[in-house]
């Protein structure tokens, strides 16, 4: 009969005879971590597309295109003038040769500086034409891809951050909410139960769903992308438990007073959305300007993301602890704190 | 005897432009063993007067003594001693009767097995059904299981059967009889009138904060002058109408009331009123387009006091 022990109980119950949340919370990420998973899958850049002017010399423009169409890298056509400027301001070619007979060299490129595959075209095309040019062989060109810096190897770490983030804002912060406004809350608190029970079923169902949670992810990444914990195991959990503890120390926060759902539905996303953002889980979070950095360095998210990738990705052991602990301590803390002095109970 | 409930000069004031005044000084005793009940129309100040004796809104005046114990110093005490039905308590829809009894019973240190909670309000054959799957009366029943599992001295239910069909009222009324045989104490509160005169021993009646009437609803019904009422209905189309006067000079006619066409009289001895009552609407060339007698109720005794009906909604 013990209380705690009761309600935890209760809150499984509640969450596992509720097939759409499973879903929603277990079987949404898979799909999300699939779906980015192959769009960004390791595929060698194709190749580009570069176009002959013929109209100004047949002879040159044919030696030029036999020259190009050599490189494996290229996909070489030939085109009048006009069709040619209209196929790279539309992108439908990447870069054009011009032939300049008479002139040395006798070609000339026209591209879009600002657009990368352009001027990818550019250097492929200048590469092959000199390569033909000189009578040296080309040295052997080995492609190497390693796990570890692909993009789903940064993406699996940002995912189980943005994991952990939505578990315990949705998580403790919607159920506490709920229960507010079924008056549930109110009722508890006319039995004798002991607050701190409360607290802690929620904190304590909330810990097994994200283990859960993080073990599902982690096994899919594996089975389907190959990626691995290469870091000290012990540290990757200390992580995601003091994470989901911060987490759910927000989400109580966040919950703690609201008396509707559409409160805390967009306190919750006042709070996720900048962070699923600022906070380095689709792109690494050093690409804001540096005037900003300080405060996205300080976000909960960006300091878990960060160490998940670094004990993930590059092997990190014990050292990479103290800093993320540090911020997650503070956020956990200050709003466990705080949601337990503020908190209404009707 | 300590009183189960003793309330003194309690006032409620919700803050706002003008201030709310729920409650103003409200004095209550409840005795041990008795079943209580709060009667009002909605807006009254009942769930308000409730939720401070259940120690879930604090008093802006007053006094409160629960068991002879007081909010502020004994909390836990209290809590563990009182159960509560609430208003319009939502319990969570994928949970069992019984884990949702057993939930509620693991907060108190003794108590009833769920099991035993659960036949007192008569819910065993539904033990393993999932909340969402229960009728309205079956999850009030519930409801009332959850506040006896802790094996309270002091109930509390507040509009149990509010937006029941009768036969699941009727059900909920056995119920709260069998707490009230085993001696546990029961306030209720209620607009309905039938349940009031039913269920409780002693009743008060509360009017825009106030106790206005107090007493048991035979004692109640007595006061307003007589246990009988005539209700006599005026033909809209008839020209002429009895007096007032007239009407309160009947023997034994111990109050009169116009409502639009319909005229109340109270009376000790209908036998004798009627008669008179017939002389005078022929006398008077009044056109009649109904009689009706019947036994005074509570309701009459709200009207009476007030001049407003229960449900007026």
């Amino acid at each position: 009969m013990n209380p705690l022990w009761h309600l935890t109980l209760a809150r499984f119950r509640e969450f596992y005879r509720e097939p759409a949340a499973l879903f929603w919370v277990y079987g949404f990420p898979l799909i999300l971590a699939f779906v980015l998973g192959l769009a960004f899958s390791e595929k060698p850049v194709p190749a580009s597309n570069v176009d002959v002017v013929l109209d100004l010399n047949l002879e040159v423009a044919e030696s030029l295109r036999a020259k190009l169409a050599n490189d494996p890298a290229l996909k070489v056509a030939v085109n009048d003038e006009a069709t040619c400027l209209k196929r790279l301001r539309t992108s439908k070619t990447d870069a054009i040769v011009v032939p300049r007979p008479g002139s040395t060299p006798d070609h000339e490129y026209l591209f879009d500086a600002t657009r990368s595959e352009s001027v990818l075209a550019r250097n492929a095309a200048d590469r092959a034409l000199l390569r033909a040019a000189s009578q040296a062989p080309a040295p052997i060109e080995t492609p190497v891809t390693e796990p570890g810096g692909r993009y789903i190897d940064f993406l699996i770490p940002g995912l189980l951050g943005m994991n952990l983030l939505g578990g315990g804002l949705f998580g403790v912060g919607f159920a506490v909410g709920d229960m507010r406004v079924r008056k549930l809350l109110k009722r508890f608190q006319a039995t004798p139960m002991r607050r701190t029970d409360f607290m802690l079923s929620l904190m304590l169902s909330r810990l097994v769903f994200t283990l859960i949670d993080i073990a599902l992810l982690l096994g899919f990444a594996y089975l389907a992308f190959g990626v691995r914990v290469r870091g000290n195991p012990v540290v990757f959990a200390v992580l995601v438990a003091t994470g989901g503890a911060c987490f759910a120390g927000i989400g109580l926060l966040l919950g703690s007073r609201a008396r509707t759902m559409e409160t805390i539905a967009g306190l919750v996303n006042a709070v996720m959305l900048p962070m699923y953002v600022l906070s380095g889980v689709f792109f690494s979070a050093s690409r804001f300007p540096e005037e900003m950095q300080w405060f996205v360095q300080a976000l909960p998210l960006t300091a878990l993301n960060d160490a998940l990738r670094a004990v993930m990705n590059d092997g990190a052991s014990w050292e990479t602890l103290p800093y993320p602990m540090l911020i997650l301590g503070l956020w956990g803390t200050i709003s466990f704190a705080l949601a337990l002095r503020i908190f209404r109970w009707r | 005897m300590t009183p189960a409930i003793r309330v003194r000069g309690l006032v409620k004031t919700y803050p706002a432009r003008p201030p709310v005044e729920a409650v103003r000084s409200l004095d209550l005793e409840v005795r041990v063993g008795e079943c209580f009940g709060l009667l009002g129309p909605n807006g009254a100040g009942k769930t308000t007067t409730l939720e401070i004796i259940e120690g879930l809104l604090d008093p802006t005046a007053g006094e409160v003594e629960v068991l002879g114990l007081k909010w502020g110093t004994n909390d836990t005490e209290i809590r563990s001693k009182i159960g509560i039905s609430l208003q319009e308590t939502r319990l969570s829809d994928k949970l069992t009767v019984r884990e949702t009894v057993t939930l509620f019973r693991s907060f108190y240190a003794t108590g009833l097995t769920p099991d035993e909670a659960i036949a007192c309000v008569s819910l065993e054959e539904k033990a393993r059904s999932y909340v969402d799957k229960l009728s309205g009366g079956q999850r009030q029943r519930l409801a009332v299981a959850t506040a006896l599992v802790g094996d309270p001295e002091l109930l509390f239910l507040d509009e149990p059967t509010t937006g029941l069909d009768p036969q699941s009222r009727r059900q909920l009324w056995d119920v709260i009889r069998a707490i009230k045989e085993r001696g546990r104490t029961v306030i209720v509160t209620t607009h309905y009138m039938d349940e009031a005169e039913r269920l409780c021993d002693r009743v008060a009646v509360i009017d825009q904060g106030k106790v206005i009437a107090l007493g048991t609803p035979a004692e109640l019904i007595a006061q307003v002058g007589g246990e009988h009422v005539i209700d006599l209905d005026i033909d809209p189309a008839s020209g002429a109408r009895p007096s007032a006067a007239d009407l309160a000079a009947l023997p034994t006619v111990n109050s009169v009331r116009e409502d639009g066409d319909r005229i109340t009289l109270t009376a000790g001895e209908p036998h004798r009123a009627l008669p008179a009552l017939l002389d005078l609407v022929r006398a008077a060339g009044v056109k009649i387009a109904g009689l009706t007698t019947r036994t005074a109720t509570l309701e009459d005794v709200f009207v009476t006091l007030t001049g407003r009906h229960l449900r007026s909604d």
